[in-house]
């Protein structure tokens, strides 16, 4: 094999694969090309940003539909992107329509609220979208440098973003301590992922799986070799820049912060877009390093096109996926061991999920209980939330460690769903956040008192997505945490066991400061010279278009329920 | 929209206050007048579907002497969870159904004097109203579980909006005891539906759990036809879920068919192979400590001792209206809770803990009457009185007396459940009737409090002079509540008094002394409040006479109190059936425990005493189980 044919290969594999499917993250791009040129050419520089942001946000979503239309994430097939960097599966394509849909909702909320005007607009969706393509990538991302790639790709824009409300102190201050939070945390995990790849002789997720098997782990334990260590410590590396992205006890310490600091827009962007893009890395870093693929016998031989590309020759610059030999017949074996060579990593993994988890959502809500500004006290609850949403991925280990794929995959499903339904609560609280201070000029909860008067249809859009948040039955919020404990009760360890209590009994312990700040609406009196709230049609549309689903999908969430299970279906075959 | 179908008639009757408040919601400011006759409308439209119940109107009915589930219908809500739509009426729930639907129409008619937010108000009344009729039809525990928590943002607002001064305080506590309890309830419907299998159940049993319709006539009239015709169809996804298991011989592989079906899970839990007998934790089994987590929750709503702090607060706080509704027909729910969901489906731990739900009650007895003897404010003392009553349900529903030692063949134990299915209809009646004693007594607190705007009993007097004929009433109410005999308080005290006599003696004779009580502070609160020479507290110039709309409050709930004390076969002619069927259906399961624990214990002989003492004690060992572990036990002592 030349170099002729090895870049043929690679073109017509970049070419005629990966790019259709990267679709999204391009029109995302040209979008951006567009919106820095269209400032610079004379005529171009009369169209408002947000026409071309808008544009081309709903292009990129229609581009993220799955070809076979929205129902047909089961038949999507897992298949390696770009000769192994990313993979396109029901998962990918369903956080990717979620990003989109997300980042149409962000562009017109961005509008509504006046945030992004004729100056600042091209700045302010170039960084959005260049932060949306990081996240794509994180959701998609098979190989520890696609991790690394999307984690900044997402976070450095999100720096700016904290920041762009000129001339406040507190919003610069929020940038700041994001940015210098954020570089240690990134320096931490690029050291975690060298140490792994150094380790492991390899990046590729699925890869690395299988080198993790031929590692032989419980024989080294036993023998107290020190590589274990070193595993163990590149691996609470990588959880590091994980936790950062999640705002992971302990190293939360950003999120009130930058929440409070940033606008109520970007704010609302941080908890979801941010929150479930790092989420799904969490499930892909986890999953993939604890699950292998039943069909053991084809070990060790990589995806038929990347294959094409490995031949002897090291020294081709393409080669960063799969350096493996051709290791193949001896590492069967190693599978049907009494102890699975993978169940130290597992319950290495669990352990550290399912403690991070609980520790995050009980100091979440218990932080939240004092705030006194409501960004505050919403970025707690996010904390918290973010905890909630990690317990799936805990169970999901733990259930593929006991053979349970189907039950593993429903728990990713509880988290996507989860992710899904907290796109509307969070953003309509944001929303309502935001016209709020457009309209009194104030974030403190005090200030909402006798909101129920002033604007009694906000009143109720707020109150009612508080008590989704809560998690209260008949509304969207209950069922995600319902299938997110059902999950946990199926792994059915001592330690998941323990987990679920704390999340049954954190979601009594979340009422009292939602429920403080619906009182504080609906039954405070007003206090003398507030100001009046008015709100325009559009915007009092858009907290309607929030909330409605909030009540609709708690009624019926059969729908989306089925999706996302078909989305995560596709995850362990 | 054909009315005959029992899915759209009794759909109609939860949710039409659910629509009605919707369509308040599009009603213009200012409107009140008509914002409230809309909303009365609602509630005695709702109140006049579950009349027609009684008759034949539209095909839909509810017999009398009927014990099993009628007019149950099912519908698929989210097939993704397993989640039905599945609701019906038995004897057990029918009583309730009309009460609440008739107390929704009082309550909302003593609301009339309430002008703050009228809108707002009546939207979640309406919304209240949904929640509480739903409750009682739900047969899918998590249908029940979501109409439960539905009840819970109306009644939080209700409270802290149109509440008292100590308002918010009151409400949040309602709310959080209430959260805390169905958290519990929550884990518990999660532990019991990992854990069911509904390939348990014979073709019988797969019927009357409504999982498997017959037909009147036709291929599928006996219940193995149906059944046989069921499990080959091919439409139907979780029959073929079914036929997949079934054919599953390997039993490494064998796995369950989950269900959410109350019915189901009640046959699964007194299966003689059950699997919630499985031990859990601390060597208790899975339906012990699901039975302590539901008990829990439930008792919180009853509310027993000492899970009950929160109803004091709630009812001095909460307007008259809500007072009613919430000593009238939410309590309920609690007891409701326990007959339906705890001892059906959990035997083994209702059997294990029988003695502790009996003491729970007669400490609520005793706590609540005492309480109510210290209380200077004349709601708390009603609310404390509620407390007190309510121990009576508690103590019904425990008495586990399964018949009686033969006097003259020591040793020889007869079954016979009568007396406990006395007991357990006794508490189902203690409940209906409480729910019109203590709704009429919030709605005479009220009547003076709107009057005289305090409730300090010892500023009261002389009541009965100014106002003669809301005295009348009040008093036969407050004999209605003291359990006079002739009234309705009387039958359910007496009937569960009379059967624990043959659980506790001990337990029956403090009960049977908490009348005493409950005599002395009624009768204490009637003659501060009522006799006496005249008034001499704040406002006595108001003291008006009734009005129409009281009296239209009032002469419903006494006539109620008069004709159940009177003649309560016409409320035992609807519910009895059930609830014997269901004490006689725990009385067998009982047989056939014991007679197993029995056979092991003869099996293991003298010297091995101590085992066999070790064994019942952890009672999870399914009687597979005790037989296996019989036959090894047994070999050694050949």
């Amino acid at each position: 094999m030349n170099l002729h044919t090895l870049i043929d290969s690679l073109i017509s594999d970049t070419l005629q694969k990966s790019l259709p499917l990267f679709g999204p993250e391009l029109v995302l791009c040209a979008t951006i090309v567009v919106l820095l040129l269209a400032r610079v050419l004379p005529l171009f520089d009369r169209i408002p940003p947000v026409v071309i942001a808008f544009i081309g946000a709903v292009t990129a979503l229609i581009a993220a539909v799955p070809q076979q239309g929205l129902a047909s994430f089961a038949e999507i097939e897992s298949q390696e992107l770009f000769t192994g960097m990313l993979v396109y599966d029901g998962m990918t394509a369903y956080f990717k329509l979620f990003l989109m849909a997300f980042a149409v909702l962000f562009v017109i909320l961005s509008q509504l609220t006046g945030i992004a005007d004729r100056d600042d607009g091209q700045d302010y969706f170039s960084l959005v979208f260049g932060a949306t393509i990081g996240m794509c990538i994180m959701v998609s991302s098979n190989h520890l440098l696609t991790m690394f790639l999307g984690v900044e790709m997402a976070s450095v824009p999100s720096y700016v973003l904290a920041g762009i409300v000129k001339g406040r102190r507190r919003s610069s201050e929020a940038a700041l301590k994001y940015a210098v939070y954020g570089a240690g945390a990134a320096g931490v995990m690029l050291y975690g992922t060298s140490l792994l790849a150094g380790l492991l002789g390899s990046a590729h997720f699925p890869t690395m799986a299988q080198r993790l098997v031929e590692f032989d782990l419980p024989t080294r334990i036993a023998d107290r070799e020190l590589t274990v260590m070193v595993l163990a410590l590149a691996g609470l590396m990588v959880g590091v820049g994980l936790a950062f992205k999640l705002s992971a006890v302990p190293f939360h310490f950003w999120c009130p912060d930058v929440f409070e600091g940033a606008s109520a827009e970007v704010a609302g962007f941080l908890s979801v877009a941010s929150k479930a893009a790092a989420l799904a890395l969490l499930v892909r870093v986890a999953i993939g390093m604890t699950y292998e693929p039943p069909t053991s016998d084809k070990l060790g031989s990589p995806p038929p096109d990347v294959a094409v590309i490995q031949p002897a020759d090291v020294h081709a610059p393409i080669l960063l996926v799969a350096q493996q030999q051709a290791a193949g017949d001896d590492s069967a074996a190693v599978a049907t061991t009494k102890e699975g060579p993978l169940d130290p990593v597992r319950s290495f993994v669990v352990t550290l999920i399912g403690v991070v988890s609980i520790v995050t959502c009980t100091f979440g809500n218990l932080a939240a209980y004092g705030q006194r500004n409501i960004k505050r006290m919403l970025a707690y609850s996010t904390i918290a939330h973010a905890g909630f949403m990690m317990m799936p991925v805990a169970a999901a280990v733990a259930l593929v460690g006991m053979g349970k794929t189907a039950a593993a995959s429903e728990a990713i499903a509880a988290l996507m769903l989860y992710a899904t339904i907290y796109l509307f609560m969070n953003l309509g609280a944001f929303a309502i956040i935001a016209f709020m201070r457009n309209s009194m000029q104030s974030e403190e909860i005090k200030d909402y008192s006798g909101l129920i008067g002033r604007s009694p249809l906000i009143a109720v859009a707020f109150t009612t997505i508080l008590f989704s948040l809560v998690g209260l039955p008949p509304l969207a919020g209950f069922w995600p945490k319902l299938r997110v404990l059902q999950s946990l009760f199926e792994a059915n360890s001592p330690l998941l066991m323990f987990v679920m209590v704390v999340a049954a009994a954190n979601t009594a312990l979340s009422l009292v400061y939602y429920l403080r700040v619906a009182k504080t609406m609906c039954i405070d009196r007003e206090a003398d010279g507030t100001r009046p709230v008015t709100l325009g049609f559009f915007q009092t549309a858009f907290v309607l278009a929030m909330a409605l689903p909030v009540v609709l999908y708690g009624l019926d969430p059969e729908r989306i329920a089925r999706w996302t299970q078909q989305a995560a279906s596709g995850l362990f075959q | 929209m054909n009315l005959s179908d029992p899915i759209i008639y009794l759909s109609l009757m939860v949710f039409l206050p659910a629509l009605g408040a919707l369509a308040l919601a599009f009603f213009p400011r200012g409107k009140e007048e008509a914002v409230r006759y809309t909303t009365l409308g609602i509630t005695i439209l709702t109140f006049m579907l579950s009349l027609g119940l009684f008759f034949d109107a539209r095909g839909v009915e509810f017999k009398t002497g009927v014990a099993d589930m009628q007019d149950m219908f099912s519908a698929p809500w989210i097939p993704t969870f397993g989640i039905q739509y599945l609701m019906g009426l038995d004897g057990i729930s029918f009583p309730l159904v009309v009460l609440t639907t008739f107390l929704s129409i009082l309550s909302f008619i003593a609301s009339w004097s309430i002008t703050k937010h009228v809108k707002a108000f009546c939207i979640l009344f309406l919304l209240l109203e949904t929640g509480m009729i739903g409750v009682f039809m739900a047969l899918d525990f998590f249908l029940f579980y979501v109409l439960w928590e539905v009840m819970l943002l109306p009644m939080y607002f209700l409270i802290g909006v149109w509440g008292g001064p100590r308002k918010e305080y009151a409400a949040i506590k309602f709310f959080l005891y209430t959260l805390v309890g169905s958290v519990l309830m929550l884990i518990a419907i999660l532990m019991l539906y990992f854990n069911s299998d509904l390939t348990l159940l014979n073709p019988q049993q797969l019927v009357h759990a409504g999982v498997v319709k017959v037909e009147a006539n036709g291929p599928r009239s006996t219940p193995e036809s149906a059944f046989a015709e069921w499990v080959e169809s091919e439409d139907d996804a979780l029959a073929k879920r079914f036929r997949e298991i079934k054919a599953e011989t390997d039993p490494a592989k064998k796995r369950q068919l989950h269900t959410f079906n109350i019915l189901a899970l009640q046959h699964i839990g007194q299966h003689e192979d059950s699997p919630f007998n499985r031990e859990a934790w601390l060597g208790k089994s899975i339906q012990w400590w699901a039975f302590i987590l539901l008990f829990i929750g439930f008792a919180i709503k009853v509310p027993s001792v000492p899970l009950h702090t929160w109803l004091p607060d709630a009812h001095v706080e909460a307007p008259t209206p809500i007072s009613m509704i919430l000593a009238g027909v939410l309590l309920k729910m609690g007891g409701y809770g326990i007959l339906r969901i705890c001892y059906p489906i959990c035997p083994a731990a209702g059997y294990d803990l029988a003695y502790i739900v009996c003491l729970v009650g007669v400490v609520s007895m005793v706590w609540g009457a005492f309480a109510a003897l210290a209380q200077n404010d004349f709601k708390r003392m009603v609310a404390y009185s509620s407390v007190s009553h309510m121990g009576y349900v508690v103590l019904g529903l425990g008495v586990w007396s399964l018949g009686m030692w033969s006097a003259t063949t020591p040793g020889s134990f007869t079954y016979n459940a009568d007396y406990w299915k006395m007991g357990v209809n006794g508490a189902m009646f203690q409940m209906i009737a409480h729910g019109i004693s203590s709704a009429g007594m919030f709605f005479c607190v009220g009547v003076l409090y709107d009057r005289v705007h305090h409730r300090n009993l010892n500023e009261f007097g002389g009541i009965m002079a100014r106002m003669p004929v809301y005295s009348g009433f009040a008093i036969v109410i407050f004999f209605a509540g003291l359990g006079l005999p002739g009234l309705c308080g009387f039958i359910g005290e007496v009937f569960v008094v009379l059967s624990v006599w043959k659980y506790s003696q001990l337990l029956a004779i403090i009960s049977a002394a908490v009348v005493i009580l409950t005599a002395a502070y009624i009768l204490w609160a009637i003659q501060r409040v009522y006799l006496g020479a005249e008034y001499k507290g704040p406002h006595g110039e108001a003291l008006t006479p009734m009005l129409p709309r009281e009296f239209v409050i009032a002469v419903p709930l006494t006539v109620m109190a008069i004709v159940l004390g009177v003649y309560p076969q016409a409320l035992l002619n609807y519910m009895q059936p059930s609830v014997d069927q269901q004490v006689q259906q725990l009385a067998d399961w009982t047989e056939r425990f014991d007679a197993s624990r029995e056979a092991l214990k003869k099996s293991l002989g003298e010297e091995e005493e101590q085992v066999a003492l070790a064994v019942p004690a952890s009672l999870p060992a399914t009687p597979a189980a005790l037989k296996t572990s019989i036959e090894s036990s047994a070999r050694p002592a050949q």
